[in-house]
Parts: structure tokens; C-alpha cells; sequence
């Protein structure tokens, strides 16, 4: 058994926090770059300009690239021959939220109850993804996502006689209909298959993989690729001005599901799609 | 073309705007979001009172990140407009001529607007750290408490925003995006 002490996870989930809201990843920033250089729209083109300047700033400053530092998303994938010691893992991911979200100067935009709307001051809880995985080391990837983005997401329960051509235009009407709310250019992250919290999880999963990249399943790989066209000529284009660059990618993930279903979730994410990550 | 406006933005300034012009703002301008909408028009329902003029003032969406020391606000970028779209009729009657933010709003918002001479602009969703650089002074001028969705009053200079939607229903989201949809 390898031995991990809570306080280095609370440290490393503090700096993640702070990493990813105020450094923009590269492949974002690329995709933004590259559509520069074929957005049709001279007011677009002068948001993607401000988009990659805003990012300049925020790198030099280290300040959020956003004011909505969203809520804290985490996925951990724990090998499990480790032992975590000196506290609570649950605990100390949560410690690392408060600490990351306090010193770094991120908004905390997290209130104790859907109804009573009382902000809990220090952005936790945040929301944890755990799994177990083979070895000794402990991956931590924190995804800060902003509302804008995160209210124009939708699942779609299809009827397998729907065939993926149904679930395209389901997927392509979600971001249609998100228009300028979700800050386009959007990332889009797709789920297919397992069931309604399943869809969703891999959706939100399909988030982490870089823009350009594709499946390795090369029907969804087509997929990602026409989607990624018929979205970019819907016309929307950067903040819903009108334009080409609607979407800077499109990831799909897959699941088995049951003889009876075909659940489609679409997580929709802004030109801030960010996330850092650490092995332990 | 870019239009310099200064506020405060009267109606004769606020009719003359045209969906699709590029303005640079320069002036005082309010902050509020979802939290701020609910108590100031559950308030006034109650009181028939506003925590400050609405008259002629522009109301910006924004919920912004803390400052650093030495900072006089952190990334102030626009919240998404729509959750704001039960109230601002509201705030528009009793005398508010614009709002800044993101995202589509309703018919009842925009009927507000023509009968009351208002504009929506947008301003540049995502660019909260260069949107920062613009605002120069920010004070709290109502419901502390909310944190980051208190009233602030911001000074701004050179804000960089495009009317979205102008006093006479006109809607650029609509009429660009017909432009370059295909299929």
C-alpha cells in the first residue's frame, strides 16, 4: 500500500482550483486562434480578438479568465492500492475547494440550497467523481463549470428506433437552441447510452478530452465530425452575433445501455471549458 | 463605426442607438443579478421604492469575482440575461433606459424596452479580465450582504459592447445569425 496524506491532496486540489480558472488550456486557445483566421463575420472575429486577449490577461495577471469560476467539478480516478491517510478523502477535496477558491480570489457562486438561496461562502461542496482504478497514484482533475453554459444543457430520452440520425438532430437542436445564452463558441460534450445519470456523467466527462480529438470508435468519430459542421452552420457564431465559429469541438462518449433505451446527453461549455489535473 | 455614449443614457441618447452599433461606454453604471433583481422588485412592490434612481441609469448583469489587494474589481464579465427577464420590465417602467449582459431575452422584456425607449447591449461574455480593466471605481450601494450580487456602482471607461437589441424591438442575434445559417 502506498500512503497519501490528506494535506497533500488539500494543497494540490487548491492549486488546480486557481490553475484552471486563470489559465486557459492550450487546445481552447488554439481553437480560438484558428478561428480567427476563418470566421466570415467582422464582428466575430472581433470577439474571438477579445476572447484570446481576455485569456492573455488572465495569464498575466493570474486572474479568472471568467468571473464565473462555476462550481468545482472533480473527478478522481484513485488507484487502489493507495491508503489515504490523516483524514477523509471526501474532506480534503473539499479543503482544497475552500482554500483554492479563497486565496486564489475565485467567486464562490455556491449556495447551501436549490430553494434557499444562501451562498455558502467558500464554493464547496463541490461535486466528486470517484473511481477505482488499478496502481498506487491518484489522478485529481478539477473542471470549474459556469452556469451560463451549464443551464443549456439537455438529455434527451430516445427511442432506439430514433437510430443515430434521430440522436444528431436531438444533439444539434440542443446547441440550436442554446444560441448566444452558453457564450459561443461552445464545447460540446456528448453521452450516449448507459442510463439518464450515466448519459449525463459522460457528457460532462467528454468535456476533459482536448478539442481535435476524436473516438477511437469510428462511427462516433464520424459523428463528431458531422456534428461539428452542422453546428458551425447554424449560424450562431462568437457570443450569438452571427458567424461561422459556433463550436470549437465536439466529444462524444459512449456507454452499453439497455435493449429498451437510447439516453443523448448534451453538456454544453463555453470557450472557458477548463479543467487541470495532477497525479499524486 | 464606434459610438462613443456617456452616461447617463436619457431616452433621446437610447432611441438614436441601432442594433448592430459597436459603442465604447464611458460613465456610472449599476450592477444586478438574479438575487438583486428579486429584492429590489419584491421590494418595491412592497414599498414602491428602489435602493437608488433607476432614471436614465444602465444596469449592468454581473456577479464579479473578487478583487485582489490593490484591485479594484476582479473579472466582471456579463452573466447570462435571461434570469433577469421576470424582473426587468419592472425595471424598466419606473425608469432604467439600458441593460448590459449576454443571451436572448423574452417578447415582454423587449415590449418593455420599445414602450420605454430602452436598450440591451451585450457585452462580451467570458471576458471577465478584460472587461475589469475598463472599470475603474466600484462601490457598494446596496444589499451587501449578497456578496458578489450586491448593487455596486462601477465607474467604467471605454467598456467595449454592441446593442443587442435596440429601443425599436430591433434584434441583431436574430438578423445575423439568419445571415450565415446554412441548410
Amino acid at each position: 500500500m502506498r500512503e497519501i496524506n490528506v494535506s497533500e491532496i488539500t494543497n494540490a486540489v487548491a492549486k488546480l482550483c486557481i490553475d484552471a480558472n486563470c489559465k486557459l488550456n492550450s487546445d481552447v486557445y488554439n481553437a480560438l486562434e484558428n478561428a480567427k483566421k476563418t470566421e466570415e463575420s467582422e464582428i466575430g472575429k472581433e470577439i474571438l480578438c477579445q476572447l484570446t486577449e481576455n485569456a492573455d490577461i488572465a495569464k498575466n495577471e493570474n486572474m479568472p479568465i471568467c468571473q464565473d469560476t462555476g462550481m468545482a467539478v472533480i473527478f478522481v480516478e484513485l488507484g487502489q492500492e493507495v491508503h489515504i491517510s490523516g483524514g477523509k478523502l471526501t474532506d480534503a477535496i473539499n479543503e482544497g475547494v475552500r482554500k483554492g477558491y479563497t486565496e486564489g480570489y475565485l467567486r464562490k457562486s455556491v449556495v447551501k440550497d436549490p430553494f434557499i438561496r444562501e451562498n455558502t461562502k467558500d464554493n464547496t461542496p463541490a461535486i466528486i467523481h470517484y473511481d477505482i482504478v488499478e496502481g498506487d497514484k491518484l489522478k485529481i482533475t478539477v473542471a470549474p463549470k459556469g452556469f451560463g453554459s451549464e443551464n443549456m444543457s439537455q438529455i434527451f430520452m430516445l427511442k432506439p428506433s430514433a437510430g443515430i440520425e434521430g440522436a444528431k438532430d436531438a444533439i444539434v437542436r440542443a446547441v440550436d437552441e442554446a444560441g448566444p445564452n452558453p457564450c459561443p463558441p461552445m464545447v460540446v460534450g456528448v453521452g450516449v447510452g448507459g442510463n439518464f445519470e450515466m448519459s449525463a456523467y459522460l457528457a460532462k466527462k467528454a468535456l476533459l478530452r482536448p478539442i481535435g480529438s476524436h473516438s477511437d470508435k469510428p462511427h462516433l468519430r464520424e459523428m463528431e465530425e458531422e456534428l461539428l459542421e452542422r453546428m458551425n452552420n447554424l449560424g450562431i457564431g462568437p457570443q450569438g452575433l452571427g458567424g461561422r465559429t459556433t463550436v470549437l469541438g465536439v466529444n462524444v462518449e459512449s456507454y452499453p445501455t439497455h435493449i429498451a433505451g437510447m439516453p443523448i446527453a448534451v453538456n454544453i461549455s463555453c470557450h472557458v471549458t477548463r479543467h487541470a489535473e495532477v497525479i499524486l | 463605426m464606434k459610438i462613443e455614449l456617456t452616461t447617463p443614457l436619457t431616452k433621446e441618447k437610447a432611441a438614436e442607438l441601432k442594433a448592430g452599433d459597436i459603442v465604447s461606454l464611458t460613465g456610472t453604471i449599476y450592477t444586478g443579478r438574479d438575487a438583486a433583481h428579486k429584492r429590489m422588485v419584491e421590494g418595491f412592490e412592497k414599498t414602491g421604492k428602489f435602493p437608488f434612481d433607476l432614471k436614465d441609469q444602465i444596469i449592468y448583469y454581473v456577479g464579479p469575482a473578487p478583487a485582489k489587494p490593490g484591485q479594484v474589481t476582479g473579472s466582471a464579465g456579463p452573466t447570462t440575461s435571461g434570469r433577469m427577464d421576470a424582473y426587468a420590465p419592472t425595471v424598466l417602467d419606473n425608469g432604467s433606459t439600458g441593460m448590459i449582459g449576454k443571451g436572448a431575452r423574452t417578447k415582454e422584456v423587449i415590449e418593455a424596452m420599445k414602450r420605454n425607449k430602452a436598450v440591451y447591449f451585450g457585452a462580451t461574455g467570458g471576458a471577465g479580465a478584460l472587461i475589469a480593466g475598463h472599470i475603474k471605481k466600484s462601490e457598494v450601494v446596496a444589499y451587501e450582504d449578497l456578496g458578489t450580487e450586491a448593487i455596486h456602482r462601477f465607474y467604467v471607461e471605454d467598456l467595449p459592447l454592441v446593442v443587442i437589441i435596440d429601443s425599436k424591438g430591433n434584434n441583431l442575434y436574430e438578423t445575423e445569425k439568419a445571415k450565415y445559417r446554412k441548410n
